[in-house]
């Protein structure tokens, strides 16, 4: 099953007005990979992950995620995907249950279902305790892991992360980073990661893309990208170096 | 239709959690009470020892009292409902953040600013008819007079009427929340439309009036053509404020002693004759037929308001940032 391709791009273009958000990108994500999705700010990695989902229209070019054209059938692709955005938001006035249970009720999850998906994510990310509190009292770290939480309630086949781990203390960045590992080994969740820490990046991803002004400008495991570039072998890098090598170029 | 129905779920809930919702029924309902009893009282005093005059238990709403009738009282705080129960309704979305998230679950994107759209409305029909019950049940106790079918179906268009002109302003005011990033332009946004509707228009209409055609006193008396033609236009442009609508409409509907919605210079001879001739109340049906083009561009902008929204809505990128 790992050779199943869930997103696949072929000259992916998304213009705003005169500027060009994302070129022509060709991408192919596997099944239960996790992918690292790297670039500077307004690199185009949230406007990709937005047509994606289906939530904006691609100028040019095709987009297939989990089979289904996001565009045209945006209703199969939300079932199965989960989407955590970049800071996300709660209903501050309810808890954590209840926000977790609306989203559930949002993807048809019968009630009875739910509830046991609630206790058992919530007892996974850690936030069971805290459970009957209103969201509104939450730390950012709690609201990052309950985010995942509610992206899980769906059990989707792939979730796009858009960065998961900003503004997280160390602690909370490698119980999140854990996390993400053990849903890709335990879970066979594909994992699509979009974000510009990376030490982090490294750290979990099986395969990285590089995006500079909307250009993919480099796609592969971390050591190929290393020997490309660097010219050197394992351990001897960071992936910082890289980065940078291509960031320059560009 | 699922996601529509859990939407339309949750919206409700909210309305009736928060502080706003309560504190603007309690005050529509106080406001009723108090009118109706003073109302009320007097009607008792005024009839007593007469036989029974037709139509008596509409005077409820329409008698002004002391201070001003309770169709009044709607007919102006009516819209702050409205406005009051849209004017975040997708913009706190867009500020919490929420929004994103929301669209990115498996419903259709229009659910949400359906539900929004249907829970509002529902939260002002659910106000309106319980606060005309409760007149209605006040009423009964003090004047002891039961409303007849002609009565209550009167009342019941009224209700409709009202609701549309309310759900007019809920949808102006989701609009402006489709439109602004923020909660206070916002509503601040839909209060000055409110202010410019129910002030300005009729205070344009004259100062045009006066321009295009001036009623001057002359020797001879007044020119009447002028001034005929002075009424015309102040009344043609008044009638773009939904609120000149409204009040045409409900006023006629509940007061079947008024057979026109047009002031005593316009109206036409026979109704002029039927005026001083018959002294009957009209029937229900005639006093549908007078108002139905005010309750066509009645429906006809909140219908357009919606669309309007719903376009802008749909149409809006949705960016976390």
């Amino acid at each position: 099953m790992k050779d199943q391709i869930v997103v696949e791009t072929e000259e992916l273009t998304k213009k705003y007005g005169s500027k060009i958000a994302v070129n022509r990108l060709n991408l192919k994500i596997k099944e239960g990979e996790v992918f690292g999705f790297l670039g500077p700010n307004g690199a185009g990695k949230t406007t990709s992950l937005l047509m994606f989902l289906g939530l904006t229209e691609p100028t040019s070019g095709k987009v297939e995620v989990l089979g289904f054209n996001p565009a045209r059938d945006p209703f199969r692709v939300k079932e199965k995907v989960g989407y955590l955005p970049e800071n996300v938001g709660f209903y501050d006035d309810m808890d954590a249950r209840q926000n977790l249970q609306y989203i559930a009720r949002l993807n048809r999850i019968p009630d009875e279902v739910s509830e046991k998906r609630i206790d058992y994510w919530l007892e996974i990310v850690g936030l069971s305790k805290e459970s009957t509190q209103k969201v509104g009292t939450y730390s950012k770290g709690m609201r990052q892991r309950l985010g995942i939480a509610e992206v899980l309630i769906k059990e989707p086949k792939l979730i796009f992360l858009d960065e998961p781990t900003i503004g997280l203390d160390p602690d909370g960045t490698n119980r999140m980073l854990d996390l993400i590992q053990s849903l890709s080994r335990e879970k066979n969740i594909t994992i699509f990661l979009s974000s510009h820490l990376l030490d982090q990046v490294q750290r979990i991803c099986d395969r990285v893309g590089i995006m500079i002004n909307g250009n993919l400008v480099a796609i592969g495991p971390i050591d190929e990208l290393a020997k490309q570039k660097l010219g050197v072998d394992q351990e001897a890098y960071t992936l910082e170096e890289i980065y940078m090598k291509y960031f320059k170029e560009a | 239709m699922h996601g529509i129905l859990t939407i339309f779920r949750k919206e409700m809930g909210d309305h009736f959690n928060s502080l706003r919702f309560i504190l603007i029924s309690a005050l529509i309902v106080m406001v009723g009470v108090i009118i109706t009893s003073m109302v009320g009282m007097a009607i008792k005093e005024e009839v007593k020892g007469m036989a029974k005059p037709t139509l008596l238990f509409l005077l409820l709403f329409t008698s002004t009292g002391k201070l001003f009738s309770f169709v009044q009282f709607i007919g102006f705080f009516g819209p702050l409902l409205g406005i009051f129960l849209g004017f975040d309704a997708i913009n706190r979305e867009r500020v919490s953040r929420t929004l994103s998230k929301l669209v990115s679950q498996p419903i259709f994107r229009d659910s949400i600013i359906n539900a929004k759209f249907l829970s509002g409305v529902t939260v002002i029909g659910i106000i309106l008819v319980a606060t005309v019950l409760l007149i209605s049940g006040l009423g009964i106790r003090l004047i002891g007079v039961v409303p007849g079918v002609e009565e209550v179906s009167r009342l019941v268009i009224y209700v409709i009427i009202s609701l549309l002109y309310i759900s007019f302003w809920l949808g102006i005011s989701i609009l402006f929340s489709v439109i602004f990033r923020s909660t206070a332009t916002s509503a601040l946004a839909s209060l000055a439309l409110w202010i410019f509707f129910s002030f300005f228009v009729g205070l344009g209409a004259s100062v045009i009036a006066d321009a295009v055609a001036p009623v001057s006193q002359t020797a001879s008396g007044v020119d009447a053509e002028m001034l005929i033609k002075h009424e015309k236009i102040q009344r043609i442009i008044s009638s773009f404020s939904p609120m000149v609508l409204y009040s045409d409409a409900t006023t006629t509907i509940l007061d079947p002693m008024r057979k026109t919605t047009r002031g005593l210079i316009l109206m036409g001879p026979l109704e002029r004759l039927s005026m001083s001739r018959f002294q009957n109340p009209l029937p229900l049906l005639e006093s549908i037929f007078i108002v139905i083009p005010h309750l066509i561009s009645i429906v006809a902008i909140t219908f357009l308001c919606f669309g309007i929204c719903y376009f802008v809505f749909m149409r809006q990128e949705i960016r976390t940032v």
